[in-house]
């Protein structure tokens, strides 16, 4: 906040480009394919075709989507379960993360992984990964790898407001602030930890602060806000290539979904999401931009949601399609063999 | 009243030292604090104090020998005090509640003493003949493994607590960071959860990580990492990304550290599918698998034993010394029972095998060395040939390595059996202080000769 003046003069800088017609399309697109996906996912659901734990993004998007616009070629992004999102920005194929959650052959990890579990080594997303912060450290070596090798490519390290509370985070942060680790923790603030309010679990409650005691820095950002997210990312990740060690971005954000398909949510009234919903809707907000910067028309709008409706539905066919795993899979990928 | 200054263990492990320099002469006045002498161990270099006043009326020992034992008296003080008289220094202790205090040292030499090897090893068939060996303590045969590793692959580095500037807290990272300097040899802070996962990560980055935990005690609290994120990764991302990386460090008893610090991993390690878990006994061992295993694909857990590093064997001088993880050793050939152990109570399986032959049963002595996988082919083998069975290992009975050996046997050698196999292990409590609870607690050879002839009705 004390460099309100040079922060003003960058925003108006990034402003000028955030109203270039294709980059609203392309980050538009995005969002609302994340949303399509979701959708489709908790349809599936309900019909026993994906099981066990299914955590959707939906209400979250801009924020995998305007950080995945700020970095390049070569970054590293690792995240939380709450991961079918980041895939997808990550540019990985929708068929496959789709078969991947109804446990199919065909899927990222040949079924054996499922909703959480989900890595791409050729397109850097680095999972997936299903306790609570482990993470964290992980996005941290990632970063340590990268300095290693004496690159100046950056890891996105992403964990939610709850993961916040984990002690392997504190020591993440500490290992890479004292070794300058090019790292962007990157904390969705969704309010909740399954069903506990961050008031209720967290003494400091501004998460952007976490890293004060490691000489961290960090910031608040609307995490509702897919330009304002992208221009974050794109000044943090200039910070990080540039050796000045990590950066801490608090993304404030709202799932609009339960915590995981089985959660009834009681922990928060209807109007509260509603409120969300009509008011703060991150692909609503943009839809909003894009027509007043006159980007796009409403046809021009509609014709993006058919195709990525078409997109979804044909992941969503493939990932029925496919097969099961053959039994001999079992066996296979428990250790690299030959070695 | 003249007093009796012994020599000091400095360490709990520490049974011999070289008294490497005198900072008094006879006849010379000392005051409490005073510091009289230089004391190396393997690990470092300390000071001794006098802790009373008095006169050095006599210096038993001269300058610069080598294997003084611990409380052999190395000079003499006249003076008034009635207390021992000298004590070591305060060590540059390491930050952990890492072994310093010095024991009452006769009964901890009594529970710590190194099984000396009491038969040669033999020969490991996959040496060439004509061979040169050089004799090493499995301390420096850990070291040139990494060393080697390092100079020969640019990603492999060391990272844990005190493995750089103070040379490892056991000494086994000595001179590594003058080689390979500060990139490669990193002190991390104390947060083993945190350096462990990061070690992951840098794995899964590329690189070929060695993590080096102070000892494998204080990793339980990096479990979450070693299991969850190194072993499960491969599986879970349908082959895509493996864990090409080693977490070393001492596993089970020292001396007289007591429960929270003397723990025996082995079988919860192995227990874990995704991971590889090593544990030799033979300093050449100790530097074959951990070179195989640095260069391993797979996350590969090695214990090694606190006890047993400054311990000497003969290790074959070759360019590349690769022993293949997954096979097992005979470390001697027997005819009547088969003991099955690995780590430091191979050396109580070869001294009850020394002491069997006087008594007329030959016992074959198979080192396991790697425990995941397990060499069951040798195992069977010597089961076939014998026909009876004891397995002997650090870690508790329930659900130990044992009762994997007993259970396997049994299934795929039940007809050659004469004899239930039996197990000996440490006893089922927590690791207790008291030296005589120590011994009693703890595997040793009478232990095993007595198994042994309960398995042989003599």
């Amino acid at each position: 906040m004390a460099q309100a003046k040079s922060q003003s003069k960058k925003s108006k800088s990034a402003k000028s480009k955030a109203e270039d017609p294709e980059l609203l399309l392309r980050l538009y697109e995005q969002m609302l394919m994340i949303r399509r996906f979701e959708e489709r996912a908790g349809q599936l659901y309900g019909m026993g075709l994906i099981g066990g734990f299914c955590h959707l993004y939906i209400g979250q998007e801009a924020v995998v989507v305007g950080m995945q616009d700020a970095i390049g070629e070569g970054d590293q992004v690792i995240t939380s379960y709450r991961d079918h999102g980041h895939m997808l920005a990550c540019g990985m194929d929708p068929k496959g993360v789709m078969a991947e959650l109804t446990g199919r052959a065909d899927g990222y990890s040949k079924g054996k992984g499922g909703s959480m579990h989900m890595f791409s080594r050729e397109k850097n997303f680095y999972g997936g990964h299903g306790i609570v912060g482990a993470q964290v450290p992980i996005g941290t070596g990632l970063a340590f790898s990268n300095k290693y090798k004496g690159t100046d490519r950056v890891c996105l390290t992403y964990f939610g407001d709850g993961a916040a509370n984990q002690g392997q985070i504190y020591e993440s942060f500490n290992m890479a602030e004292l070794w300058d680790l090019p790292v962007i923790y990157v904390i969705e603030n969704n309010q909740y930890a399954m069903g506990t309010a961050v008031k209720r679990a967290s003494a400091e409650t501004l998460l952007h602060r976490r890293g004060a005691s490691f000489n961290l820095p960090g910031e608040e950002v609307d995490g509702m806000d897919v330009l304002a997210v992208r221009e974050a990312g794109a000044k943090a990740v200039e910070h990080c290539r540039a050796g000045n060690g990590p950066m801490i971005l608090e993304m404030k954000t709202y799932r609009y979904r339960g915590h995981s398909m089985s959660d009834p949510a009681k922990y928060r009234t209807k109007e509260e999401v509603k409120d969300m919903r009509e008011h703060h809707d991150p692909i609503e907000n943009l839809k909003q931009r894009i027509l007043a910067a006159k980007a796009a028309d409403e046809e021009g709008l509609k014709a993006i949601d058919k195709q990525v409706r078409a997109t979804v539905t044909e992941a969503a066919e493939f990932s029925q399609a496919s097969p099961e795993p053959h039994p001999a899979e079992l066996y296979t990928d428990v250790l690299v063999e030959g070695a | 009243m003249s007093v009796k200054i012994l020599m000091p263990a400095l360490s709990p492990t520490m049974e011999e030292g070289t008294l490497a320099k005198w900072l008094v002469k006879k006849g010379d006045q000392v005051s409490a604090g005073d510091v009289i002498a230089e004391i190396e161990t393997d690990k470092a270099t300390m000071e001794v104090e006098a802790v009373d006043e008095g006169v050095i009326t006599d210096l038993l020992v001269a300058e610069g020998t080598e294997g003084v034992p611990v409380n052999e008296v190395i000079a003499v003080l006249d003076g008034d005090g009635d207390a021992a008289a000298a004590s070591p220094a305060p060590a540059p202790a390491p930050a952990k509640a890492e072994p310093v205090p010095a024991a009452p040292v006769a009964q901890v030499a009594q529970v710590a003493q190194p099984a000396a090897p009491v038969s040669a090893p033999l020969p490991d068939t996959d040496i060439p003949a004509g061979t040169e060996f050089v004799e090493m303590t499995v301390r420096e045969a850990l070291r040139d493994a990494m060393a080697e590793e390092m100079r020969r692959d640019e990603s492999v580095f060391l990272m844990g607590e005190e493995v750089a500037e103070y040379q490892g807290a056991y000494k086994v990272s000595q001179g590594l960071l003058d080689e390979f300097g500060g990139r490669r040899v990193i002190d991390t802070p104390i947060t083993e959860h945190g350096f462990a996962g990061l070690g992951v990560g840098a794995a899964f980055g590329g690189l070929r990580p060695i993590v080096e935990f102070m000892t494998f005690n204080f990793a339980m609290q990096a479990m979450d990492q070693i299991i969850n994120s190194a072993a499960k990764t491969l599986y879970m991302s349908g082959g895509q990304m493996g864990c090409p990386m080693v977490f070393r460090g001492p596993n089970g008893a020292a001396a007289r550290v007591a429960a929270q610090h003397s723990q025996d991993y082995s079988s919860w390690y192995a227990h874990v599918p995704g991971l590889k878990v090593v544990s030799p006994y033979t300093a050449a061992d100790a530097k074959g698998l951990l070179k195989s295993a640095i260069r391993d694909p797979n996350p590969v857990i090695f214990l090694e034993n606190e006890l047993l590093y400054g311990q000497k064997f003969d290790v074959p001088k070759l360019e590349d010394y690769l022993v293949p993880i997954g096979k097992a050793r005979i470390a001697r050939e027997g005819t009547d029972v088969t003991l099955i152990s690995h780590s430091r109570p191979v050396g109580f399986c070869l001294e009850a095998a020394e002491t069997l032959a006087a008594e007329g049963i030959q016992a074959e002595v198979v080192d396991l060395r790697s425990l995941r996988p397990i060499d069951f082919d040798t195992v069977l083998a010597s089961v076939q040939k014998t026909n009876r069975v004891v397995t002997v290992e650090e870690g508790w009975r329930f659900s130990g390595i044992g009762a994997e050996l007993a259970a396997t046997i049994t299934e795929r050698a039940f007809d050659y059996l004469d004899a239930p196999v039996l197990r000996v292990t440490q006893e089922d409590v927590p690791l207790p202080y008291a030296s005589n609870l120590e011994a009693l607690s703890l595997p040793n050879a009478a232990k095993v000769v007595e198994a042994v002839k309960q398995v042989c009705y003599v």
